[in-house]
């Protein structure tokens, strides 16, 4: 019992709800936002030092023992990115308040909105109950649906329309998911779950029940099922779209990472094979998608899609390196796209248009935004020392002990489109002569550029200091694979 | 009385499809709330319908009533309504931006 761990959820959305009385003061609810997510990225870095000596920390809300109760779990999984999508989600609110600064479409509710995104991602994370996974998955979802539409642009109507279509549709999976497996299993704590289907073992019910899981999640995630989001990425403002590249995907990864190794692992089928050909299939239809277009915005989309695959290539191996690595790209990926994401459409806003073609030279102008993109590609494709390096490496070495070349090789294949896609758009971009005369082009901000150049240090430090991080992965990685490790601190203590 | 609430499932869901396969945005909102309908009643079911007893499970008692359901169902409500909402002041603001409901219509171009 602690009852630390419930305030990463509930610090953004108190803030959030205070915000709503400083409507028409957007420095103080700037602020104040930035400060609720540097205490919550705090916190949750205590909380992972506390798991490292205690052990997994539970919550039972109401004092009700599980598995009667609701309750919030943090494991080390769990924390390490309820930590990173904190610090992320942070410095992409100061972007967005020095873009809306320039802009002068501040919508009011902007930064409610994203702390309550916030609140509902941690949620998912820390969550101990399916079902409530799913009521915090509508909570981002909904702050989700109002973000994707705010500032009310045709396009982005037209695309949120499709958005919040197949997201009512997946969660309507997720209900009917949930509902056969109470009728099934007779709980809903994933603790309690997880023996009763120890015991079950893969009964054809069961089976069925997991792939309906497998629908629902991959729709979230976009693995394989991806045909909604290069659309509704590329939409919405700069910071709105980083933030979802950077957070949203990543929590249905969460959830197929969580319920793939407690629930569902005793049936190769699903678990392997399965998530397999899908993880596989993501890798070439995001490589496609990734080369296809001439759009940086979609380009972009297309990157998240290929990083799904690639992450999931480590659940569907499942040896400790390939997990460890998994989690490793995971965090890495979390920092990379929110960069790449606000790269891209600071590129867009100076430019005012997102097509590569139409723009050549902006090295000379913006010395700065260059190289930070540069640094990303590197990072993306996996140069060391940046942080993409340790994660390729050990799923790498993951994949050629469990013999799976195919994916083995996919996934290497995958990060030389990501370096081909990405190229181009800094060749088109940032070499050749450029269009804007001296002094005509529009100056670029230091508060838009700060929080890259911090979420690139970012990577500099994950990738040198991964020894720092390597217990907690480690740990995270161990309690993925050994479901009794999971299952005995949260039943038995 | 399961079997026949389960078939009243299937009918919503049924009717829910056909709806959200239509052109027009409003009926494929009501589709999406009618589906969230038939996905609370097959909750309802998977409890185990009412057996005539209260949710308190004693030593004597032989009929029980599972009181989860109703408090998932109840949940999914709240969150059914709020999406539903949300998403028809969604269709009225895209209908004044776009001048159209026609869901073929909003495709949009690849290149804008």
């Amino acid at each position: 019992m602690n009852n630390i761990i419930v305030l990463p959820m509930v610090i953004p959305l108190f803030t959030a709800i205070i915000l709503i009385f400083f409507l028409s003061y957007v420095r103080v609810q700037y602020w104040l936002s930035l400060v609720a997510l540097v205490i919550t990225a705090a916190l949750s870095g205590y909380i992972l030092e506390l798991i490292q000596r205690e052990g997994i920390l539970r919550l039972d809300f109401g004092q009700w023992p599980p598995p009667f109760g609701i309750l919030f779990v943090a494991d080390s999984f769990a924390t390490i990115l309820v930590l990173t999508a904190s610090i992320v989600s942070a410095l992409i609110l100061i972007y967005a308040y020095y873009a809306g600064q320039s802009e002068h479409d501040h919508p009011r509710f902007f930064y409610s909105l994203i702390l309550f995104l916030v609140a509902g991602v941690n949620g998912s994370f820390l969550t101990g109950d399916i079902f409530n996974l799913f009521v915090c998955f509508e909570v981002m979802l909904l702050a989700s649906y109002v973000l994707i539409t705010l500032g009310g642009r045709k396009r982005q109507l037209r695309e949120s329309v499709k958005y919040i279509g197949i997201n009512v549709l997946s969660s309507w999976l997720f209900l009917v998911a949930i509902a056969y497996l109470y009728g099934t299993a007779g709980t809903l704590n994933m603790a309690h779950l997880a023996e009763r289907m120890a015991e079950a073992g893969p009964t054809p019910l069961i089976t069925v029940i997991s792939i309906l899981f497998l629908i629902v999640f991959s729709l979230k995630a976009g693995l394989l099922l991806y045909f909604w989001l290069p659309g509704a990425y590329s939409a919405p403002p700069t910071a709105v779209a980083a933030l979802f590249g950077a957070l949203l995907t990543k929590v249905g990864i969460y959830a197929l990472f969580r319920i793939f190794s407690l629930l569902f692992y005793h049936d190769p089928f699903v678990s392997e094979t399965l998530l397999g050909i899908m993880a596989a299939l993501t890798l070439i239809g995001g490589s496609i998608g990734a080369v296809a277009y001439n759009d940086i915005r979609h380009i972009v989309a297309y990157n998240v899609v290929i990083a799904v695959g690639f992450i999931l290539v480590g659940l569907a191996i499942a040896t400790p390196a390939a997990i460890e690595g998994s989690i490793y790209y995971l965090i890495h990926d979390m920092i990379a796209k929110g960069l790449l994401f606000l790269l891209a459409g600071t590129i867009v806003t100076l430019t005012g248009t997102g097509k590569i073609e139409e723009m050549s030279g902006l090295i000379r102008h913006y010395p700065l935004l260059g190289w930070l993109f540069f640094i990303v590609i590197l990072s993306l494709v996996g140069i060391p020392p940046l942080s993409g390096f340790i994660g390729k490496v050990l799923l790498g070495q993951g994949a050629v002990q469990a013999e799976a070349y195919l994916l083995l090789g996919l996934a290497f294949l995958s990060s030389l489109f990501v370096l081909y896609s990405l190229l181009r758009i800094f060749l088109n971009c940032f070499w050749g002569e450029t269009t804007i005369s001296e002094g005509e082009e529009t100056p670029l901000r230091k508060g838009l550029i700060i929080p890259s150049f911090i979420l690139a240090m970012l990577m500099f430090g994950l990738g040198l200091g991964a020894e720092l991080l390597a217990p907690y992965v480690k740990e995270a990685a161990e309690t993925l694979l050994n479901p009794n490790l999971y299952i005995e601190p949260i039943l038995y203590q | 009385m399961e079997t026949l609430i389960i078939l009243l499932t299937g009918f919503l869901v049924s009717v829910a499809v056909y709806l959200l396969l239509s052109r027009s945005l409003v009926r494929v909102i009501i589709g999406t709330s009618l589906l969230s309908h038939a996905v609370h009643l097959l909750l309802l079911t998977m409890g185990g319908l009412k057996k005539g007893g209260v949710p308190i499970i004693g030593e004597k008692t032989l009929a029980y009533t599972d009181a989860l359901p109703q408090a998932l169902i109840l949940t999914a409500i709240v969150i059914n309504f709020g999406v539903t909402a949300l998403f028809l002041v969604l269709a009225f603001r895209t209908y004044q931006e776009t001048g159209t409901e026609q869901l073929d219509q909003l495709r949009g171009m690849a290149d804008e």
